[in-house]
């Protein structure tokens, strides 16, 4: 066993993990943080995808361990204040969900896709950028129309705090 | 998964000695490929010596004729930094191809080329131009390096610390990813060096792994362009053959790749 410390959603929170406890266990179980979801199980579907120090990853594809000393950002710590994210929003106005079991991996990716690009994004680029992220609804339509939205207005936001 | 004994050493020294004191020890990096198969039990080590955040083995440098990157160093690293993209586009286009932005983030140049997936992209590059692989212990030839399907001349408890890759005149690379993994069925990188030598890398396709196809080699030295391959066949002996794609089917891909990438070459 392992004590490792995370500061996950800006709380520090200490465990005693196993060697192969995965990330998304800990947030799931110990944590009981259950938006984040486990799809596959084979870092194929990105259900799982949360923020380790700034950066998007599959959780179900990196041990708890793994994670000692970084920051982690799940979708429970998007919405500050109760006020959604302008992801979160934008997935909401533009519909972009049908099961929703895909949904917090989606918008875990597209903060990530949205920061990576400084906002500015296409409808090419999302559909590429999304390659790690399944939909089994098959909903792809209107997520990327979400993040089209998301970017058009935090590029917009950028803009008006310059 | 199996249980398992994680380690995080300070320093490579460290590492190696944690190696040697496992019943049986394995080193992970981003662990894209090891944690999947541990967490399907193919694979059970007692011990993971984790690599990942070592200092030693992270860094970009660019000279005016060589990248090196320390075998930490992240296919995201290579394909944003902006220093690779303007000396050598070529290696950050593939590493910007490497399965999804999240694997991205995790997975790392030392544990591709250590694992050896002959369905892997970096093997293409590395053994077109001949990188120099560093290590622990010594220096290699990527053509000494890859020895077969998931196997190098990596010996037990041996750390792979850096690659180093001669910066060529003109390269790309043209990959047919497997529709579901991402995988290439054939990934064809060409590159033209300052002496007008032509070098092709095939991965994905060949049933012992990554492989230099000579013919091509010849063909591109003498005009490099994309219709000197035309009357070139590949032959289909010695492709890989299952359920993605029968042998002739991968010979097919390995030519069509490897014209778009001369076509491609910048």
């Amino acid at each position: 066993m392992t004590n490792i410390s995370v500061t996950v959603n800006g709380t520090e929170r200490r465990a005693e993990v196993e060697g192969r406890t995965l990330l998304v266990s800990l947030l799931r179980e110990t944590f009981g943080l259950t938006g984040t979801h486990v799809g596959c199980d084979t870092s194929q579907c990105g259900a799982c995808v949360v923020h380790v120090d700034g950066k998007a990853i599959k959780s179900c594809t990196m041990l708890a361990a793994q994670a000692d000393g970084s920051t982690v950002l799940t979708i429970e710590g998007l919405a500050q204040d109760g006020v959604l994210h302008p992801v979160q929003a934008a997935f909401h106005e533009h519909h972009g969900l049908q099961c929703g079991f895909c949904t917090p991996g989606m918008i875990m990716a597209a903060v990530d896709m949205i920061e990576r690009h400084e906002a500015q994004l296409d409808e090419a680029t999302i559909r590429h950028e999304l390659e790690g992220n399944i939909c089994r609804c098959t909903g792809y339509h209107n997520i990327v129309r979400a993040i089209q939205a998301a970017a058009d207005h935090m590029a917009g936001l950028r803009h008006a705090a310059e | 998964m199996y249980e398992t004994n994680y380690h995080r050493p300070r320093d490579l020294a460290e590492a190696e000695s944690l190696f040697a004191a496992a019943a049986e020890g394995r080193y992970l990096a981003g662990g894209m490929t090891l944690l999947p198969t541990m967490k399907q039990r193919l694979a059970a080590p007692s011990d993971l010596v984790d690599l990942g955040r070592l200092l030693e083995l992270k860094g970009i440098a660019v000279t005016a004729d060589t990248v090196t990157l320390g075998a930490a160093v992240t296919h995201a690293e290579v394909a944003t930094s902006a220093e690779i993209r303007a000396a050598f586009p070529a290696l950050a286009a593939l590493a910007g191809q490497i399965g999804d932005p999240h694997v991205r983030h995790r997975g790392t140049i030392g544990g591709s080329l250590a694992n050896d997936d002959p369905a892997a992209d970096y093997p293409a590059a590395v053994l077109a131009l001949d990188a120099t692989i560093l290590t622990t212990r010594r220096t290699l030839a990527a053509a000494d390096f890859f020895q077969g399907l998931f196997t190098t001349a990596l010996e037990e408890g041996e750390i792979l610390v850096s690659v180093a890759f001669p910066i060529p005149a003109r390269a790309a690379y043209a990959k047919f990813p497997n529709p579901a993994s991402r995988y290439a069925m054939a990934g064809v990188f060409v590159a033209q060096l300052d002496s007008g030598e032509a070098r092709v890398g095939v991965t994905g396709a060949g049933q012992d792994g990554v492989y230099r196809d000579v013919a091509f080699e010849a063909a591109l030295t003498a005009r490099f362009d994309p219709a000197a391959l035309d009357d070139i066949a590949v032959d289909a002996e010695g492709m890989l053959s299952d359920l993605h794609g029968s042998a002739a089917y991968r010979a097919n891909l390995v030519k069509v790749m490897a014209k778009r990438a001369v076509a491609g070459a910048g």
